[in-house]
């Protein structure tokens, strides 16, 4: 396992919100001005941190959701008893500073090698952000690496980046299952994902895939431990789980 | 001077947290999540062994019934995970590493653990020795599950939980420090979370 090169010091910085939208009903995408942003690899995350009037602080990290060489974007999950997410996804608006350091994070990231060998994506929820720009990557460089993203959503309106998925003419891959309600007429993959979806899904294992599965801490450790049952390498298995997104 | 937040005011800790226990930056969760970089291994208890090496060589090994067999207490601490979470009072049993450390000869002066998985971290001496460090294999009343690093795991709860190592076989022995897997993509060295020692640099 070798380790990339390490950074210097991460200082916090000064970032203003330049523009905001929905994703989903309770999902949004914030994009930054930050002005001596060093940039990102695909994968990687930031923390953030608050401060309010009286000097209470918080921190959180979120993973980056644009490419590398884009302008910094985060995808913000609102969580009802959040105390961070709330104020992301219904507070903040264009103009608003926060601070942000980072890149953090040199394991789960993609780097683009054209060389590479297929890449299997497996998101639960908005376990499908570090993916997406991942995603955006491969199709700005132009990258012909095989990728398959097996993408697991509640429903069909909890699908983030659906537009984009669905775009045509990039030769990504993209299967869904909705696990809790599917729209009338839906021939696409019901249920969670279980060890019959990713045998079908799946890059077979002598093919040296690299798999990376980014979600909820159960959803990640079912994923995985059937990953290695299908003859994956448990060292080509990244994972990412949240209940603190981002490593360790 | 950190610029204010328009419009955040937060949720203050509740009354019954001692804010004096919580590291900077960090929240209190009553949760146990779940952190690792890949799937969670299941070695057989009849394989597993903890391991002391030294300059290349086995200098101690105990097989699970061994480590069962020696001395173990009940640890209570407050762990600080770098991701910004913070438990306190979790519940352990555990042996100290001082038990483990005492039955071999040493020169050392910083340790690498290493794991099932492949994962390694690393640490001075002195900070797994001198009642601070534990090989635990229970949490809460119960043998430690797989996901939280069962069999056994490292429990160093003055630093970043990332420094507990998960699924430990053993340490390593080392008379110049050797940064272990985090330590190698860019997070802190040391990992003090009263110092909030993050990342490289901190």
């Amino acid at each position: 396992m070798a380790g990339t090169a390490v950074r210097g010091r991460l200082t916090w910085q000064v970032a203003t919100v330049a523009s905001a939208w929905q994703e989903t009903a309770s999902v949004r995408t914030i994009e930054f001005d930050i002005p001596d942003w060093a940039g990102h690899q695909a994968g990687q995350h930031v923390d953030i941190r608050l401060t309010a009037d009286d000097g209470y602080v918080a921190e959180r990290s979120y993973s980056i959701a644009s490419a590398p060489g884009e302008p910094l974007q985060l995808t913000v999950e609102r969580l009802e008893d959040g105390e961070v997410s709330p104020y992301l996804t219904d507070e903040l608006r264009a103009g608003d500073e926060i601070e942000i350091r980072g890149p953090i994070g040199g394991y789960f990231v993609w780097d683009g090698d054209e060389a590479g060998p297929p890449l299997l994506l497996v998101a639960g929820g908005s376990g499908v952000v570090p993916f997406r720009s991942m995603l955006r990557h491969r199709a700005r460089i132009g990258s012909n690496v095989p990728v398959r993203l097996l993408y697991s959503a509640r429903s069909l309106p909890d699908v983030i980046y659906r537009t984009e998925l669905d775009m045509p003419g990039d030769s990504a891959e993209v299967v869904y299952t909705l696990t809790r309600q599917q729209p009338p007429g839906w021939i696409g993959h019901s249920g969670r994902v279980d060890a019959a979806l990713l045998a079908e899904v799946a890059w077979p294992g002598d093919h040296m895939p690299l798999a990376y599965v980014c979600g909820p801490t159960a959803f990640v450790e079912i994923v995985a431990g059937e990953l290695v049952s299908l003859g994956y390498p448990p060292d080509r298995v990244k994972t990412e789980r949240y209940g603190g997104v981002g490593a360790p | 001077m950190s610029p204010i937040s328009r419009g955040f005011h937060g949720r203050r800790r509740a009354s019954d947290v001692d804010a004096s226990r919580v590291p900077p930056g960090q929240y209190v969760t009553t949760d146990f999540p779940v952190l690792s970089a890949g799937p969670t291994p299941h070695t057989p208890l009849e394989n597993w062994t903890f391991s002391i090496k030294q300059g290349g060589q086995t200098a101690k090994s105990w097989s699970w019934q061994e480590i069962r067999d020696l001395p173990s207490e009940d640890v209570t601490a407050d762990i600080h995970c770098v991701t910004k979470w913070s438990k306190l009072d979790t519940r352990w049993r555990a042996v100290s590493l001082d038990t483990l450390l005492a039955q071999v000869e040493r020169e050392a002066r910083y340790v690498l653990a290493f794991c099932d998985g492949g994962y390694t971290t690393n640490l001075p001496l002195a900070d797994v020795t001198g009642g601070r460090a534990w090989l635990a294999y229970g949490y809460d009343g119960v043998p430690l599950q797989a996901e939280h690093g069962g069999p056994a795991r490292l429990l160093v709860p003055h630093l970043y939980f990332w420094k507990s190592a998960k699924w430990v076989r053993g340490l390593e022995l080392l008379t110049a420090d050797e940064p272990g897997f985090w330590e190698r993509y860019g997070y802190h060295n040391y990992g003090d979370p009263w110092r909030e020692q993050r990342y490289a640099g901190d």
